[in-house]
């Protein structure tokens, strides 16, 4: 115990000294924590539509308008004709052409129905599909205004329609930083965690004061403890910071019990701290260090389920996701901000990342030698 | 009778076909300065390491300070202290801190670690210093620090590994010094250098040659035996036959 006391003195000590790698630890997750989650936004807008109206009509006009005043679309153009409009798409000026032909209004008060055409820039999918989505729905919705005011002699109406209405529940107003947050929370902890222990640990094998370590009477679980028990503080330091961030910049207030996420952080962060343990043991220099965990840290934060989600991946994929400990923490950090899960929801969550911590941690003691 | 702190029979350590130290026999007694000579590759480190607990032995059987270096490496660990050439205090911890690190983990009492560094200070003249981050103080004075931390706790054995590369002349006389009074305070210094000028200063010497000790004695009885003027000559005599070399 009192050994540990002298470890942990100069483990602090010299990670407040390093002025940059503090400002790592304590800036960057801010900064990131308070400009990611406003950028990386999924919600589609400024579609860039461009209009071919053939018919200048006052149809033709009020429909136009409807589109616009959606929100989501920005007039990219407004062109006589087609060819003018797909240069736009060829410049990557415009994302849709709509087409109104001739005749629109005509046919439509006449003839009782009229063909729209709608050619999508496809380059950006997402895009194309949910602007071409939104679209549709307009259009669904213009047809239904003009079949209400051409039929409304009658009193009942003749077609018979099934009206969709949902509810969102848990974000009722689908707000994407409520759900952003807490993952990209998760995400720094992951990067602070599993990035800079490797890195503390490598460092002392290539300034070579590991050897004078293990020439102490210094035993090795002392040594890992001491690297390892700071950055589970600063861990829980970063974490509060976040939850603060989240509170009075998002006004996010956790559903759920926070004490239970601190709860599943604080094995979360046995386990991440283990994994970059495990990366200290197999890199001689820092730079190896670097890489491995980038490598890593790459594929938890692109498959971890916080940009997209993991029920939408291929079955394989969704196979490496159950093996990357981030998964089930942003899971638990969203199921409990937003819907408020108990202990019972989360508890295999729990148990499996603490099951990964042990293998991990296991893993990376046997491999971290003290004598050769 | 003099004590024995290290003794060594057939000590080798192979790495795959490499026979890195070859069935090595030796004694080292008390309050000795020993020095441990070789050409870079010859197996010193090696031996050095296995010595001092960092390495286990292929065969053979070692003592250091009373105890077996297969069975109780740990226990060695406490009774040596052990300086390498690679630089081994903590650059970004001031000076004081690495003495109190050091005599921490060496498991010395806070009125112990208090008195051996003012006594430490007082002796190297580092009043000004001790504040100062060890990365900003002279090579030399890191060296002679280093020294200090390494015998803090009054081990037995200490182990210098190349301990002046790099330091200019003035400043390895006075490190020379400072390992006279280690010895005389009983404390055994086991020394590897490349500086054959050094080697006349130890007491005994050992020259290591692809793997084996070819040549062990005082400065004095190595220079009749090779009928050589200078421990240069010893040196070059003995080194001539190496099959090993640094390419």
């Amino acid at each position: 115990m009192r050994i540990m006391k002298f470890v942990l003195q100069k483990e602090f000590r010299q990670i407040f000294r390093d002025k940059t790698l503090l400002k790592m630890i304590f800036i960057m997750p801010i900064v990131q924590l308070l400009v990611l989650p406003m950028a990386a936004n999924f919600t589609v807008k400024n579609i860039n539509l461009s209009i071919v109206d053939h018919d200048h009509s006052s149809y033709s006009q009020k429909f136009i308008s409807k589109i616009f005043s959606s929100g989501y679309f920005k007039l990219a153009g407004d062109n006589p004709s087609f060819l003018e409009s797909y240069v736009l798409i060829e410049n990557d000026k415009a994302d849709i052409i709509l087409e109104i032909p001739e005749g629109f209004e005509r046919n439509l008060t006449r003839e009782n129905g009229q063909k729209l055409f709608i050619a999508v820039n496809a380059i950006n999918g997402v895009k194309a599909l949910v602007g071409s989505g939104y679209l549709n729905s307009i259009i669904m919705d213009y047809n239904n205004d003009i079949r209400s005011q051409l039929l409304q002699p009658t009193t009942f109406n003749l077609m018979p329609t099934i009206e969709v209405v949902s509810s969102n529940w848990f974000n009722p107003n689908l707000t994407y930083y409520i759900f952003m947050v807490p993952g990209i929370l998760v995400m720094l902890i992951t990067l602070v965690g599993g990035n800079m222990t490797a890195l503390n640990i490598v460092k002392e094998k290539e300034i070579g004061t590991i050897e004078q370590i293990n020439v102490t009477p210094l035993k090795k679980y002392q040594f890992l403890l001491g690297k390892l028990i700071p950055f589970w503080i600063i861990g829980m330091i970063i974490f509060s910071i976040g939850l603060m961030i989240a509170r009075f910049a998002y006004g996010i207030i956790p559903i759920g019990n926070i004490g239970l996420m601190y709860a599943f952080l604080a094995v979360y962060l046995f386990t991440i701290l283990g994994f970059g343990l495990l990366i200290s043991t197999y890199a001689e220099t820092q730079q190896q260090a670097q890489s491995l965990a980038f490598f890593f840290l790459m594929i938890f934060n692109l498959m971890g389920g916080l940009f997209t989600p993991i029920d939408s991946m291929p079955e394989w994929a969704q196979w490496i996701t159950r093996l990357i400990p981030i998964s089930y923490f942003i899971n638990v950090m969203r199921m409990v901000v937003l819907k408020g899960s108990a202990f019972s929801d989360i508890q295999y969550h729990l148990l499996i990342v603490f099951v990964m911590g042990i293998i991990l941690n296991g893993w990376a003691v046997i491999n971290y030698k003290k004598t050769s | 009778m003099k004590e024995t702190v290290i003794k060594t029979e057939n000590l080798t350590k192979r790495f795959g076909d490499f026979v890195a130290v070859d069935a090595i026999s030796f004694e080292v007694y008390k309050g000795e300065i020993f020095g441990f000579l070789g050409a870079n590759g010859a197996g010193k480190t090696t031996a050095m390491r296995m010595l001092s607990g960092l390495s286990k032995p292929t065969s053979g059987k070692a003592i250091v300070a009373g105890l077996d270096v297969f069975t109780q490496p740990e226990e060695i660990k406490k009774n040596i202290g052990y300086m390498s050439q690679r630089f081994s205090l903590y650059e970004d911890l001031t000076v004081i801190e690495n003495i109190k690190f050091f005599g921490g983990i060496y498991g010395l009492s806070d009125k112990q670690i208090k008195q051996k560094s003012e006594e430490l200070i007082e002796q190297l003249q580092f009043q000004n210093e001790i504040k100062k981050l060890v990365h900003d103080i002279p090579l030399g004075w890191k060296q002679k620090l280093a020294l200090s931390v390494a015998i803090l706790h009054e081990p037995k054995v200490v182990f210098l590994d190349e301990p002046t590369g790099g330091v200019d002349p003035a400043t390895r006389k006075q490190f020379w010094e400072m390992i006279y009074q280690t010895a005389d305070k009983g404390i055994t210094v086991f020394v590897t250098t490349h500086y054959l000028d050094e080697a006349e200063y130890c007491n005994r010497i050992s020259i290591m040659v692809d793997g084996r000790i070819d040549a062990l004695g005082t400065p004095r009885e190595l220079k009749e035996k090779f009928s050589a003027t200078s421990m240069d000559e010893v040196f070059y005599k003995l080194a001539r036959g190496a099959k090993r070399s640094d390419n």
